[in-house]
């Protein structure tokens, strides 16, 4: 038995929160920059792209995240490529919010009316001019709320990054409880630690929203 | 370099698969009965505006940060407190019971928040007509308020239930025996990783999509019919 002051349980928590804002970060925009380029690829209309694009989201919204984990950590493996946890990590978490974020993203497209397309495409604008000029900034707006929304999401997903062995905020809880076999304890202060962090974020995502509303 | 598969090697602890199907899907059905029925208390207690709510303060603003702590902790941190937690503060519960308590309590605090955008949206004409026909307030709830405002929001809540399907992987972690422990038992068995992940990978996919289409039929056609 180790002998662990309330201290220094909530210091080394503090410090593996560290390694859980790392991997939100890496995953929220990787998995943006993923999101963007599958919408972007499904706004061109091209003739197979978009069921291929509604399959990719189907398919990483219909696997738990712990299997994508599971499958990014064995496959690179087996590829060759040395599994350390945050390439493993980062890529499995990567895809799951690139599927999620293209989806949500969609929406917000949608949801612009059919005239502002027709009307720019009336002023001759080509398609690239038409996204850059009147429908990505309309749909910027709407997007913004479910996508700080979804952050909360990632930083929750990355919880699951324990499994694989990466040494986050869960992963280092577990660790401390079964040192000092207090789990009561060290599982509320992990608990807590998530909350302060994903908290703050659904406040700010609830704010964003009423503010669109307001504008309507 | 040369990658070889064998998905037999997997395929052929079919029992294994099975058996782990058959956990999760039991898991998930009866944290989805419990969860929705305790979504919907808790969605009475949150909602505002529509009448029916008679919770005093106290109790709203329980549930109120019941729900909010629910939903901004991962279900990994609420299982292992629940599985690891609760014995070191004197309650023994086996790994099963773990996983259908942290599933209820997870699905109840998103299922609060869904019904309760459904039961908001339920027009104030509705209230005064049960209340013109006599109906007493549990009455036009149950009968008045609650059945459109599901039916309503039928949609997200199928898609809450299958994301709390696909999180009973995790469940795993605790050595309940539901779908994405039998692969690491298979793994274990035969160091097919990549292989069984994928397998069962693909077996989540047909239950995610197979259970949509379940409930959604279900939905239209049993729960919210005309009658």
């Amino acid at each position: 038995m180790v002998d662990f002051s309330l201290w220094d349980i909530l210091r080394n928590l503090l410090l593996a929160s560290r390694w859980t804002i790392g991997l939100s970060l890496i995953a929220f925009i990787g998995g943006s920059t993923v999101g963007l380029l599958l919408l972007m690829l499904r706004l061109t209309k091209l003739p197979a792209v978009e069921p291929i694009v509604a399959a990719y989201v189907q398919l990483f919204q219909g696997i738990p995240l712990l299997v994508q984990l599971f499958l990014a950590y064995y496959g690179l493996g087996l590829f060759g490529i040395n599994t350390s946890p945050w390439v493993a990590a980062g890529i499995g978490l990567t895809l799951y919010a690139s599927a999620f974020l293209t989806e949500i993203w969609r929406g917000c497209v949608a949801a612009i009316p059919r005239g502002q397309w027709e009307a720019s495409e009336s002023l001759a604008l080509s398609f690239y001019e038409q996204l850059r000029y009147i429908i990505l900034p309309q749909a910027i707006k709407i997007a913004v709320p479910p996508t700080v929304g979804f952050l909360v999401q990632v930083i929750k997903g990355t919880a699951l990054a324990s499994v694989i062995g990466f040494m986050e905020l869960t992963k280092v809880g577990k660790t401390i409880a079964n040192a000092t076999f207090s789990p009561f304890l060290i599982f509320s202060c992990v608990a807590l630690m998530y909350f302060l962090l994903c908290y703050p974020v659904s406040l700010y995502a609830k704010h964003l929203e009423r503010k669109i509303h307001v504008h309507r | 370099m040369r990658i070889q598969l064998d998905f037999m090697a997997v395929l052929s602890e079919w029992p294994l698969l099975l058996t782990g199907v058959a956990w999760t899907l039991s898991l998930t059905a009866i944290s989805v009965v419990i969860g929705t029925f305790l979504g919907t208390a808790f969605a009475w207690v949150r909602a505002r505006g529509f009448g029916a709510t008679l919770a005093p303060a106290w109790l709203q603003a329980f549930v109120g940060a019941y729900v909010e702590l629910i939903r901004n902790t991962p279900f990994i941190v609420q299982l292992f407190f629940i599985f690891f937690g609760l014995p070191a503060a004197g309650v023994k519960i086996s790994a099963e019971m773990a996983s259908v308590i942290a599933m209820v309590i997870n699905l109840s605090a998103y299922a609060a928040e869904i019904i309760r955008a459904g039961l908001e949206a339920t027009p104030k004409g509705q209230m005064e007509a049960a209340q013109s026909l006599a109906l007493n307030r549990s009455q036009t709830f149950v009968w008045v308020v609650l059945p459109p405002a599901l039916k309503k929001v039928w949609p997200s809540l199928v898609s809450q239930i299958i994301i709390v399907m696909l999180g009973s992987s995790v469940c795993g972690q605790i050595s309940t025996k539901e779908l994405s422990y039998s692969a690491d038992l298979i793994q274990s068995n035969n160091f097919r990783s990549f292989e069984a992940f994928i397998i069962v990978g693909g077996i989540y996919l047909l239950l995610s999509i197979g259970t949509r289409q379940l409930l959604n039929w279900a939905g239209a056609k049993f729960l919210f019919g005309r009658r």
